[in-house]
């Protein structure tokens, strides 16, 4: 997943602090989920996602929750189905700030099957301007994604329950 | 609470990500938090997907507009101003099957210049805010830099397929790809004649983003008319897979 890989790129070089926050309404009544607690392979420091290495698959049955504080976490949202395939997200926390989103399952047909992630434009605007140091900010049309929002949402729901 | 200069804040808000930037050498204590504040006020009270917001119960006829608020009746009133601008092509009602009322294609930008204006209250002089594509920037990122803003590929969501560079206005994008239509098939390709996106570029960021969607779904004659609004100007992407351009349509004075 290259634009995984720009962006765990570009947070780890770069290191600006991406502040992520969320508001958390539970009117999403998504309970289904998967919680994984990233062990030691987690590099400390300003990266936080396993770079170079295939995203974590989501369990299929929950894990306990045994994190901590100051570790890493890892929650996962459900598996979405709409209209061009299935949208699942996973969000990185580390010490209870989120350091990453990741798009675990996109639909594969074409890469304008699905263009429309609610986060990752944004990162990956920043990672293009880590890159390039020419640009800012990227515009573009927004075609609203309710499947990757609510896996995401879920996943926001659950990193703050 | 002063952030430190250079970093970006995101936050989940009106079904899309809204990030602020400020890069002032010194951010003003407080702003951006007030400013994503507000913004949450907002989507609270202007979603369609909340049933308990003040357009949700405008719309079943629980209140009558005399009822709302004054922010509420501003959005209505400069959503009626643009439907008859447009000669119809931009209309809050219409773009929804059950006729219902449906003001998010114009309640971000107006929103997102409320917290602009919450941000330049507080002191801070070069920022940028990405609703979602859409944009407002201020001031310069760096000493002598302008904002660079990179227009999105309509093809290739990956690519960037040109740039701006401003110090202080708005960019607002429409495009094929925002219906989700797949783009790529060429029997759905669209008439060569229509555009593949339409950029607009101007003060407002409510009105760039209303002239962009009236102004794509006007084709060919979109540019012509955005172009006719003070200090507004569009910018057409046309093309197929082989090749993209990038358009300035001509003024029509």
């Amino acid at each position: 997943m290259p634009r995984r890989g720009a962006i765990t790129a570009f947070l780890t070089a770069v290191g600006v602090v991406l502040l992520i926050n969320f508001k958390t309404p539970s009117q999403q009544g998504l309970a289904a989920f998967n919680r994984q607690t990233v062990t030691a392979a987690q590099p400390s420091g300003g990266s936080t996602s396993a770079a170079g290495s295939s995203p974590p698959q989501p369990s299929a049955t929950p894990q306990p929750s045994a994190s901590s504080a100051s570790g890493s976490q890892t929650f996962t949202g459900p598996a979405i189905s709409y209209f061009f395939g299935t949208a699942q997200v996973q969000v990185i926390l580390q010490n209870g700030r989120i350091t990453d989103v990741i798009a675990l399952q996109l639909p594969t047909e074409g890469r304008s099957g699905f263009i429309s992630q609610q986060v990752e434009p944004m990162l990956r605007s920043e990672v293009l301007s880590a890159q390039s140091a020419q640009i800012n900010l990227i515009s573009g049309a927004t075609y609203t994604s309710d499947a990757y929002a609510q896996s995401l949402q879920a996943a926001l729901d659950q990193a703050h329950a | 609470m002063t952030v430190a200069s250079g970093h970006l804040r995101v936050e989940q808000i009106m079904g899309t990500a809204i990030g602020i930037e400020v890069r002032d050498a010194v951010v003003p204590a407080g702003a951006v938090e007030d400013a994503f504040a507000y913004l949450r006020r907002a989507d609270a009270q202007f979603s369609t997907y909340r049933p308990d917001s003040e357009v949700s119960r405008l719309s079943r006829g629980e209140l009558t507009l005399n009822d709302c608020s004054l922010e509420l009746r501003q959005v209505l009133t400069l959503a009626e101003q643009l439907r008859i601008d447009s000669r119809g092509q931009f209309d809050v009602r219409r773009h929804r099957a059950d006729g219902r009322l449906d003001p998010s294609g114009i309640v971000k930008g107006w929103v997102v210049e409320e917290a602009a204006w919450i941000l330049d209250a507080a002191g801070a002089r070069n920022y940028a805010i990405n609703a979602g594509g859409d944009i407002l920037v201020r001031g310069e990122p760096e000493p002598g830099q302008p904002w660079r803003v990179g227009i999105r590929h309509p093809l290739d969501v990956e690519a960037v397929a040109h740039v701006l560079e401003l110090r202080g206005g708005a960019v607002a994008t429409s495009g094929t790809y925002e219906r989700g239509e797949h783009i790529s098939n060429p029997l759905t390709a669209r008439a060569p004649q229509d555009w593949l996106s339409l950029t607009v570029v101007g003060p407002s960021l409510a009105y760039a983003d209303a002239y962009a969607t009236a102004g794509f779904a006007m084709g060919h004659d979109g540019l012509a008319w955005v172009n006719r609004h003070h200090g507004y100007r569009a910018y057409g992407m046309a093309g197929d897979s082989a090749a993209v351009h990038w358009i300035e349509g001509g003024y029509k004075e």
